[in-house]
């Protein structure tokens, strides 16, 4: 049967490397493409986070501060001011100064020559810099006084540390989280299940022999990467952009982030956004014009399905951002007043408009992670998918619901109680949706004969941990407690739950699905399970605690806090680097894979419940497939499909 | 081809125009920063020109491949979905500038508790002179292009395609010239002030303004057309580029109708 559908293409020659990937028409192979930068990406970010984990696991500056930089003389002058400290404060025991003078001596000898322009001319000057390794050696002998000394001595000495420090650099802290943010929420998570799998799965699960302007697609991909690009730049020139991924004026208008960084982001955000538009149109246009014949809405799988919706999304609400922020582009460079009350603007109005996106993005993210983990739950549970239409419905009505809630994003901006009310009710009737999908996969695996293969393991990690992400989700949509948790990480717990832990779970889910099916190369079971039992554990234990610490009243975005909030933040610290470590674990899964994993030659390899129609090509799929469309027993095995 | 292709799609060969489009968009945007954080324009002019130059190849391709009769009835249907979509998008970037400016007609910051600020004296522009002798300009051009779509459909007389076309590019032209100076004569005489003015010339300027741009790139759409016709091309059954731009610019009238009703009728009262 598969081979009705190899192509003809012996003997036609494979085009060559830079045409293969640079100038592609191949929806597998940009849908390659999208997964490998997608990785990448997702790579920085992390990296970002676990930079963030490190600042925070311990109450006050640990890493981002601005570099102290001093002459020799400015630097003895300190410790001549802390020694007069010490005397009026009843002077200190003899090891106690012994330990001063050394440290003293030890920042004095790492005095560096430096240049520095002094009327247009370079000068060498001698400077001592605390950063880095000084600074921490620094900052420990520091403490080991202060353990010994008395509490005027320590008292003097913070003083003085003070000074060393430089100040912390909340800038930097600020672009951290922007940047976590615009890469995870554009440049990550859209391109891996949007851009990765469906352009992969959308096209072989409907028969199609690509997309529909396969073109169009490479060109969505390329956009993607400038985008990429210009995110980068964001965060790297000029000290980096730090309004945080909404962008909310005043915090993001000229004369707060006056660099340049703020309008890369921006133009970043137009660039994806188009890349997004066009993939958008793209697949509507594949999935309602390239179906395989006999093929009708009510019998296509789910994953594609949940491809069209989240294309819908993606191009009704991505305009809309795109309008909002060229707002923003103007009211900083062009001297418009959309968003500046002295001008008659409403800072409030951004938020609106933003969020009038913003809502559905979410959306966006997570409608095909439910579609993979359909296909997995139903696959390894040896059972067609409970409740198909009531599924696609419900991807249909959280698209459309998305729509009409964004305002419980921003409860406490000062709506009427109308308008709260509103959108409260509205929020909640999206859980009757989202409840069919998660009991229809329940009633899936009921009854089923599960095997316990890694995709399995994470959908199943899917199911519940995006149900507890829900959970605190219908909680924060009371506007009344809303009061109390707003931006607190009460939030931050909330919306990893749904994003860290539920799309990044789907990724992770098709990937281990698919992997054999892309490559033609299994990776070890073993390793996935363990790579599936380190990320769980890891993630749990970054983001539970922070309900914990937003029931406190911990704020979100900030770099420091009190002492009050150090247990569960160096608890989530420690689950951030388990987190990391699995991930890296799951680089070097996929490294070894596509190098040396078993080859597996079965088309259907996960057993005869993956019936939809990319498990009837070889591993991998032949550049061209579905030259011969592909006839209705090929792909409708199941009498309820 | 090397393919024994047995369906009615269209399969692509590689191409290097989406690299070369979205070096130039990253070039022209960096270069756009940098331009408005007072740097030179030239990155921003030479990404600007790989960005044109692109379009320009692109579709001459899709242009030649019609012609080589890949364009089968379902990927004529397919361009035509996409398009709409396209559409629709563009519709949904109105809403945002529509948005703006409701909220802030209905919602004035004048009224908020405790606001100091005051909606300046407002030189009021009559909709009924300028603004809606360019809505029946437009409109004109609207019909014109349905009539050049009639002599197309119903294989009418090619000289009419040309002329409704020809005559569609001149009202065009004659909306953005009126609309240009209308912008003149605001701001050179009546005190209107786009940079550093009140947030009611910013909702003003920058939905007229997109507007205006959706405008002209209608007018060179349909110039296209015009020269496409010329040479020759479309059919009574085959005119997929013909209907974009006859859809493209109802698409424009329509936005151009609710700017006169909302912005100009009930924006300036």
């Amino acid at each position: 049967m598969a081979d009705a559908t190899l192509s003809h293409d012996e003997g036609h020659e494979r085009p060559n490397f830079f045409v293969r990937w640079f100038m592609s028409t191949n929806h597998k192979d940009i849908g390659i493409l999208y997964l490998f930068t997608a990785g990448l990406v997702g790579l920085v970010s992390v990296l970002f986070t676990v930079y963030m984990r490190m600042e925070l696991m311990e109450p006050g500056v640990q890493f981002m501060y601005i570099p102290y930089e001093a002459a020799p003389e400015a630097m003895q002058s300190v410790f001549e001011r802390l020694g007069e400290a010490l005397a009026t404060a009843g002077g200190g025991t003899n090891a106690f100064a012994d330990q001063l003078s050394s440290v003293e001596g030890s920042l004095l000898a790492a005095a560096q020559t430096v240049q520095v322009v002094s009327d247009g001319q370079t000068v060498d000057q001698t400077a001592i810099i605390v950063e880095g390794g000084l600074r921490a050696d620094t900052i420990a002998a520091f403490e080991s006084m202060i353990a010994t000394a008395n509490p005027a001595e320590a008292q003097a000495l913070l003083g003085t540390m003070d000074q060393l420090d430089g100040n912390p650099d909340g800038h930097l802290w600020n672009v951290m989280i922007t940047g976590h943010g615009v890469l995870m929420m554009f440049f990550v998570v859209i391109p891996a299940l949007f851009g990765g799998f469906g352009n992969y799965f959308m096209p072989l699960m409907i028969g199609a022999p690509d997309m529909a302007f396969p073109r169009l697609n490479n060109l969505s991909y390329w956009m993607y990467v400038a985008g990429t690009s210009l995110a980068f730049c964001a965060t790297f020139i000029d000290g980096g952009a730090g309004p945080g991924w909404t962008f909310y004026p005043p915090i993001s208008a000229q004369g707060v982030e006056t660099s340049r960084a703020v309008d890369f982001a921006i133009f970043a955000i137009h660039v994806s956004g188009a890349s997004s538009i066009l993939g958008s149109i793209n697949f509507i246009t594949t999935f309602l014009n390239m179906r395989a014949p006999g093929m009708t809405l009510h019998k296509v799988p789910l994953f594609a399905w949940s491809v069209f919706v989240t294309a819908w999304l993606l191009l009704l609400s991505l305009p809309v951002l795109a309008g909002a922020i060229t707002m923003l582009l103007t009211d900083r460079n062009f001297g418009t007043n959309f968003f500046d009350p002295a001008g008659g603007g409403d800072p409030i109005l951004f938020q609106h408009i933003f969020w009038f996106f913003g809502h559905p993005e979410v959306y966006i993210v997570i409608l095909p992670a439910f579609g993979i983990i359909s296909h997995v739950v139903a696959t390894f549970s040896r059972k067609p998918i409970f409740g198909y239409l009531p599924m696609v419905y419900a991807l249909v009505a959280i698209g459309g619901l998305g729509f009409v809630v964004w305002a419980h994003h921003m409860y406490t901006v000062g709506m009427t109680l109308t308008q709260q009310a509103y959108f409260m009710v509205a929020t909640m009737v999206i859980a009757v949706p989202t409840g069919v999908k998660i009991f229809s996969w329940i009633a899936t695996m009921w009854m089923g004969s599960i095997s316990f293969k890694t995709p399995m393991l994470f959908a199943i990690g899917f199911i519940f941990l995006f149900t507890l992400g829900g959970t605190t989700g219908i909680i924060l949509s009371q506007a009344g407690v809303d009061r109390a948790y707003h931006d607190t990480y009460y939030v931050v717990a909330h919306f990893h739950y749904v994003m860290s832990l539920g799309a990044v779970f789907g990724i992770f889910a098709g990937v281990y699905y698919w992997i054999a099916k892309m490559s033609g190369r299994q990776y070890p079971e073993w390793a996935g399970k363990l790579h599936f039992w380190v990320f769980f554990i890891g993630a749990n234990l970054t983001f539970f605690p922070q309900h914990f610490l937003g029931r406190q009243g911990m704020p979100r975005r900030y770099i420091d806090y009190p002492d009050a909030f150090a247990l569960w933040n160096y608890w989530s610290s420690i689950g951030a680097f388990l987190s990391f470590a699995s991930f890296v674990f799951f680089i070097g899964i996929v490294a070894y894979t596509l190098r040396a994993g078993k080859r597996v030659t079965q088309p259907a390899y996960w057993g005869e419940h993956a019936d939809t129609l990319e498990w009837t090509l070889p591993n991998p799929p032949p550049e061209h497939t579905f030259e011969e469309l592909p006839t209705r027993e090929m792909w409708d095995r199941q009498p309820h499909h | 081809m090397a393919h024994v292709k047995k369906h009615d799609y269209h399969i692509l060969q590689p191409s290097i125009w989406p690299l070369v489009a979205a070096v130039g968009a990253f070039a022209m945007l960096f270069g756009a920063v940098n331009w408005m954080h007072s740097g030179s324009p030239w990155l921003f002019l030479i990404g600007l020109a790989a960005v044109l130059y692109v379009m320009f190849a692109w579709w001459s391709d899709v242009v030649h491949e019609s012609h080589d009769g890949d364009h089968t009835p379902v990927v004529r249907l397919g361009l035509k979905y996409g398009f709409i979509m396209f559409i629709m998008s563009e519709v949904m970037f109105f809403v945002a500038w529509f948005w703006a400016f409701f909220k802030h007609t209905i919602f004035p910051m004048s009224e908020y508790e405790a606001s100091t600020y005051v909606i300046p004296d407002i030189h009021i522009v009559d909709p009924f002179h300028l603004p809606l002798i360019n809505t029946l300009v437009l409109l004109l051009s609207g019909c014109l292009v349905t009539w050049a779509h009639h002599a197309l459909v119903h294989n009418g007389a090619r000289k009419d395609i040309e002329y409704g076309l020809l005559g569609a590019v001149v009202l065009g032209l004659a909306f953005t010239g009126l609309q240009a100076y209308e912008y003149f004569e605001l701001i050179a005489h009546e005190g209107w002030q786009f940079i550093d003015g009140d947030r009611f010339y910013s909702t003003f300027f920058m939905a007229t303004g997109f507007h205006g741009f959706h405008v002209v790139i209608g007018t060179i759409f349909l110039f296209v057309c015009y020269l496409r016709v010329r040479q020759g091309h479309f059919t009574a059954e085959k005119h997929v580029g013909f209907e974009a731009a006859a859809w493209y610019w109802h698409f424009v009238d329509v936005v151009w109708l609710f700017l006169f009703l909302a912005v100009y009728i009930w924006g300036q009262g």
